[in-house]
């Protein structure tokens, strides 16, 4: 005999699950720099991408289950090229994109008994930087549009304030690489996490380049960004984020009954709720 | 895409665990995107009525290869294009030129490059040159049934193999046969003048600039005698396309380099109109 459950409660349900899926895994930092969109995400491994070219000047970042986050990239290649070789190369869009993945994932959400334990990160880079695009998307189809940075993952709140205290619209790529390392470090209070070129997945969208703008750093270019940079990451950590980060365990549960459809990472307790992350429209 | 259950058909195949291959993809989602899709029994005379490309020759050099295309297009006795080009990157370290029915031609070329480039992003690396040609030889066959009706299209694929560091070239049939060319090759309406030219003028070793300028002369002689291939457009400034794929990449010509080599091709036959001569030998018993 079927057991009734609310729909309210179903959504919470896989809200919840989602969100503590996603806070388990590792986070991923999108910046602005004055020629291009910076991509960081620790990630010890060298094939497995947590950040990708989908277009000309479209890349992706993503969090979470790395098989789900797979079949999302996938598709985005592939909704990009159908798009692209259909109409023209011009005519494939960071929006497009970010409203189709919006759809798949509000689609999968609500119809799948297991929601996907993603965030991912859409970007486009421009002629100029007023134009450039960051969207992130939630694993329940909330877009936002965010403007010079964007943090991702479980952590995201946490770091997201030591992004704020560092970005400036003037940064150059190892400012911005500074600044991403600054709030990747901050990340578990206290707990500084191993900053070499082996452990972190560096890419930039760079619109000096003509066609596909898309450039992993690897090896000796990222060695010497990251000298350039310092071996502190130009920053110590922020005091200021140790008391998000220490609140996260168990908020999911204790907030979660507020709203089924927030973003992952906003759950997070914030007294200090000064940051400007964007807010869900879906 | 079309109507919502259309668009919902294609989500479920983006997200299906599905092949790298582009074609295939298209193929199994949304064939009526293919090149030469939904063509209907065609007359001969119609066919021969649509613009085609004409002449292309490409040729292996110390380091690389080269190819090159004139740039006229031809409708039955008509010229239907003047600068046309038929000459194009399909990635980093390779080039394709197409002879044949324009219209196809240029879809099944736009196809290949996004062929490459998908395979290449969701599998984060780029395919073997073998692997591209191979890929290109089954778009080829996936037409022969418009080749059968008179759409024909033939390409020709050039890349620089980074695993050997040697320039290569692949020539195909309308059946998708694919062959390895050793040194050079041509196709189109002129490519018998051109390759009888090349075949004097090319030798093992060439350096870059000597191989591109052989291609110049070949383009000439095949213009010379089919009139379907245009010569180098003093009037107009309208030159051959070339390009070379070395060890550096792709690298297209620019036009006053170009135009240097044409006007050179040019000056020369004012003097010698059938272009430089062989050297030739009499046996000694009768000599």
């Amino acid at each position: 005999m079927p057991f009734y459950v609310s729909p309210e409660q179903a959504m919470k349900d896989k809200a919840d699950y989602a969100r503590k899926g996603i806070a388990r895994g590792r986070s991923g930092v999108v910046i602005q720099y004055d020629t291009g969109i910076l991509f960081v995400a620790p990630n010890p491994s060298r094939a497995l991408h947590k950040i990708s070219e989908i277009y000309d000047r479209i890349a992706f970042a993503a969090v979470g289950r790395y098989n789900e986050y797979e079949v999302l990239r996938k598709a985005g290649v592939r909704y990009a090229d159908v798009t692209g070789y259909q109409y023209d190369r011009q005519d494939v869009t960071a929006r497009g994109l970010a409203n189709w993945y919006a759809q798949t994932l509000g689609t999968i959400f609500t119809d799948s008994p297991k929601p996907f334990e993603v965030e991912i990160v859409v970007a486009e880079v421009a002629e100029v930087p007023a134009e450039d695009q960051i969207y992130r998307i939630t694993f329940d189809g909330s877009v936002n549009d965010e403007h010079g940075y964007v943090a991702v993952g479980g952590q995201a709140d946490a770091i997201a304030t030591v992004l704020k205290e560092h970005y400036t619209d003037d940064l150059t790529l190892s400012g911005a690489l500074a600044a991403a390392i600054a709030g990747l470090a901050a990340q578990a209070n206290g707990d500084r996490i191993e900053i070499n070129a082996g452990q972190l997945e560096v890419a930039v969208l760079d619109r000096t380049r003509e066609h596909r703008t898309f450039r992993r750093l690897t090896g000796a270019r990222l060695e010497a960004l990251l000298a350039e940079i310092g071996p502190d990451g130009g920053t110590s950590p922020q005091p200021g984020t140790a008391a998000p980060a220490k609140a996260k365990k168990g908020s999911a549960a204790a907030e979660g009954g507020t709203s089924q459809a927030k973003p992952a990472g906003e759950e997070q307790a914030r007294p200090d709720s000064s940051e400007p992350g964007g807010e869900s429209e879906g | 895409m079309g109507s919502d259950s259309n668009a919902r058909l294609m989500t479920a195949s983006y997200l299906s665990a599905g092949t790298s291959s582009f074609s295939d993809f298209l193929t199994s989602t949304a064939p009526e995107l293919l090149p030469g899709a939904g063509s209907v029994s065609v007359s001969s005379g119609v066919a021969r009525d649509l613009p085609h490309g004409t002449t292309i020759v490409a040729a292996a050099f110390n380091g690389g290869v080269v190819m090159a295309g004139d740039r006229r297009a031809t409708a039955g006795n008509m010229i239907a294009q003047r600068d046309i080009e038929k000459v194009f990157r399909s990635d980093e370290f390779s080039c394709i030129g197409i002879a044949g029915v324009a219209g196809i031609g240029i879809d099944l070329v736009r196809l290949f490059q996004v062929e490459l480039e998908h395979y290449e992003k969701l599998e984060g690396r780029a395919l073997s040159l073998e692997g591209k040609a191979n890929r290109l030889a089954g778009m080829v066959r996936a037409n022969l049934g418009g080749a059968m009706q008179g759409l024909v299209v033939v390409p020709i694929f050039a890349g620089y193999d980074t695993d050997e560091g040697v320039g290569r070239i692949f020539s195909y049939d309308v059946a998708g046969g694919r062959y390895e060319e050793q040194r050079f090759h041509s196709v189109g309406s002129g490519s018998v003048f051109a390759r009888g030219s090349l075949k004097k003028l090319y030798a093992d070793g060439m350096e870059s600039a000597e191989a591109v300028m052989a291609c110049m002369q070949a383009l000439y002689d095949a213009a010379d005698d089919d009139s379907a291939t245009g010569g180098p457009d003093m009037t107009r400034r309208i030159y051959p396309v070339v390009v070379t794929v070395t060890a550096a990449g792709y690298q297209r010509l620019p036009e006053d380099v170009t135009g240097t080599y044409a006007q050179a091709v040019v000056a020369e036959r004012m003097t010698e109109p059938d272009g430089p001569r062989s050297h030739l030998q009499t046996p000694r018993a009768i000599g």
